[in-house]
């Protein structure tokens, strides 16, 4: 933007070089972490059933590409859908805690409470309710991800400035149009971030929704050919399938991070300003 | 282009004889934290009549603040009586939506009334070119200047139609240099476009600038001192000896005040 000349950067750094400056840490950190894992896995002080090498994994990534790739797809679903229905669930709540005193009361000793619950303990129910589908993992990882969604958006309606609803007042807004031009606004980038913290409990609430609940069929996701390899002692596939874990867990991030920008541009522009 | 500042008939005022701004014997206590009752106004007696313009000046924590919340029927009194037509509130900051443009933010209150969003849009870029904010209409207001927020939140205050603004501290936040030329923007815009105004600040010389009369409140809780009139004609020059005089005086009745001050600027 012309109208930003201070944002410019004072060297010229060109977009391969920045690109680089930001690739090149986290690379670095993980070819360090492998080295010393490969160095360790290959000493002999374990057993490769305990702690297969990286390059075992490596291998057994190639070689069980399709298969693994076969079982992301159940796992991505319920991550996507569990996360998407977290985030209706959590801002819900937080509109209806934000409006009534009384339902604040009611309901946020109960979220809280519902966080320590185990999941191994309702599971059972889960199933009893609703089978072997996709459905009761859904509401597994609801369950674990609407909490800090919940959190961070009860609290970003709460920090809405009193003197702008003030102001909004004298204008003659309804109480609705304070909340739709002032609150819900505000409240957005407030549930994205709250996204962005559920979504790497996400992946491991995946994982307990496929241990937990019984599936049928062959690609089961990846939690439950996790499980499968660490009985049968495939251990190399067991890790080759938490490294796809990992990769997704990541983009996932990334993503939601980007749909911040584009859906709360005021809330990210601050950062690109000062980066 | 003045006309498009005018009033808007409201069917709330429609019919209300405009009394501009009418305070008789206002108290006001809270409660603080701990429970305890803070009185932050007392015995307030004070009338604006349409059109003009009422600046009130005291020492910090006076319930100045108090004060334009119950003209703006924020807060009730707890004594006596408040008779006002509808008042729309200025704070000290801004208070621009981040989240809206420049545009949107303005036209606020035409979007609050009911009007579409093109409509309401048209009426305040109509608007953008007398305030000297032509090419930011679709700028947020991050990347806005500070005066040219103020600016914005002016238009938006205007746009209200609302016949008496409640301006609090409206340049306190902006530099020397800045505050003055919005002073005189303030000024040009209510010669061109009258309206009831309750003006608070702790700077006596804007107060003697831009107001008809002057009230003076003591500290907490606050009572009215002394009302100066300003007869100088406008427009006004800051060096003019009768403004200078009168500024003085109404320094001395504010340091005539048991406690001191925070000086004016």
């Amino acid at each position: 933007m012309s109208r930003r000349p201070l944002a410019a950067p004072a060297r010229q750094t060109g977009p391969p070089r920045r690109r680089a400056r930001a690739v090149l840490p986290p690379l670095a950190l993980v070819g360090a972490l492998l080295g010393a894992w490969e160095l360790y896995a290959e000493s002999g002080s374990t057993s490769s059933y305990v702690l297969p090498s990286p390059h075992a994994v490596a291998a057994a990534l190639w070689d069980n590409a399709g298969l693994l790739a076969a079982n992301l797809a159940p796992t991505a679903t319920e991550v996507g859908l569990g996360i998407a229905l977290a985030l209706a669930l959590g801002f819900a709540l937080a509109v209806l805690i934000h409006f009534s005193r009384v339902l604040r009361r009611a309901v946020y000793p109960l979220a809280i409470g519902s966080q320590a619950v185990p999941i191994a303990v309702i599971a059972p129910l889960l199933v009893f309710w609703w089978g072997f589908g996709v459905f009761p993992k859904l509401v597994v990882i609801v369950l674990i991800c609407f909490f800090p969604v919940l959190v961070t958006t009860v609290d970003g309606l709460e920090a809405v400035d009193r003197d702008q609803l003030k102001l909004l007042r004298t204008l003659d807004a309804s109480r609705w149009q304070a909340f739709r031009f002032a609150e819900l606004p505000a409240a957005l980038p407030a549930a994205i971030s709250g996204a962005r913290i559920a979504l790497t409990v996400a992946v491991i609430g995946a994982y307990i929704a496929e241990s937990q609940t019984v599936t049928v069929g062959t690609h089961a996701g990846l939690g439950h050919e996790i499980n499968a390899d660490l009985t049968a002692l495939q251990t190399p596939r067991a890790y080759a399938a938490a490294v796809v874990l990992f990769a997704f867990a990541i983009a996932c991030f990334y993503a939601l991070s980007l749909a911040e920008r584009r859906l709360a541009p005021w809330a990210a522009q601050p950062r690109e300003v000062h980066a | 282009m003045p006309t498009q500042l005018q009033s808007r008939p409201r069917p709330s005022q429609s019919g209300s004889a405009d009394v501009g701004i009418a305070l008789q014997g206002v108290g006001r206590t809270y409660r603080d934290r701990r429970g305890a009752g803070v009185r932050a106004l007392d015995a307030i007696s004070l009338r604006v009549a349409p059109a003009e313009v009422l600046a009130v000046v005291g020492p910090s924590g006076c319930g100045k603040s108090t004060l334009l919340e119950l003209i703006c029927g924020l807060q009730r009194p707890d004594q006596g009586t408040v008779a006002c037509a509808p008042a729309v509130l200025m704070p000290q900051r801004d208070l621009l939506l981040p989240w809206l443009s420049a545009l949107d933010n303005a036209a606020l209150a035409l979007r609050i009334s009911g009007l579409s969003r093109e409509r309401a849009r048209a009426r305040a870029a109509a608007l953008f070119a007398e305030m000297g904010l032509d090419g930011f209409e679709h700028s947020r207001p991050s990347e806005l200047s500070g005066g040219m927020r103020q600016r914005v939140a002016f238009l938006r205050t205007l746009l209200s139609g609302k016949r008496v603004l409640c301006l609090d501290e409206p340049f306190g936040a902006l530099d020397a240099i800045t505050r003055a030329e919005m002073q005189e923007w303030l000024a040009g815009a209510l010669a061109r476009e009258p309206r009831t105004v309750a003006l608070v600040t702790h700077d006596v010389e804007e107060a003697i600038v831009l107001a008809d009369r002057v009230a003076v409140l003591s500290p907490r809780p606050g009572r009215v001192l002394e009302v100066l009139e300003v007869e100088a004609p406008r427009p006004r020059a800051r060096t003019d000896a009768a403004l200078i005089a009168l500024r003085e005086r109404a320094l001395g009745a504010l340091q005539g005040a048991p406690t001191p001050m925070v000086g004016a600027r």
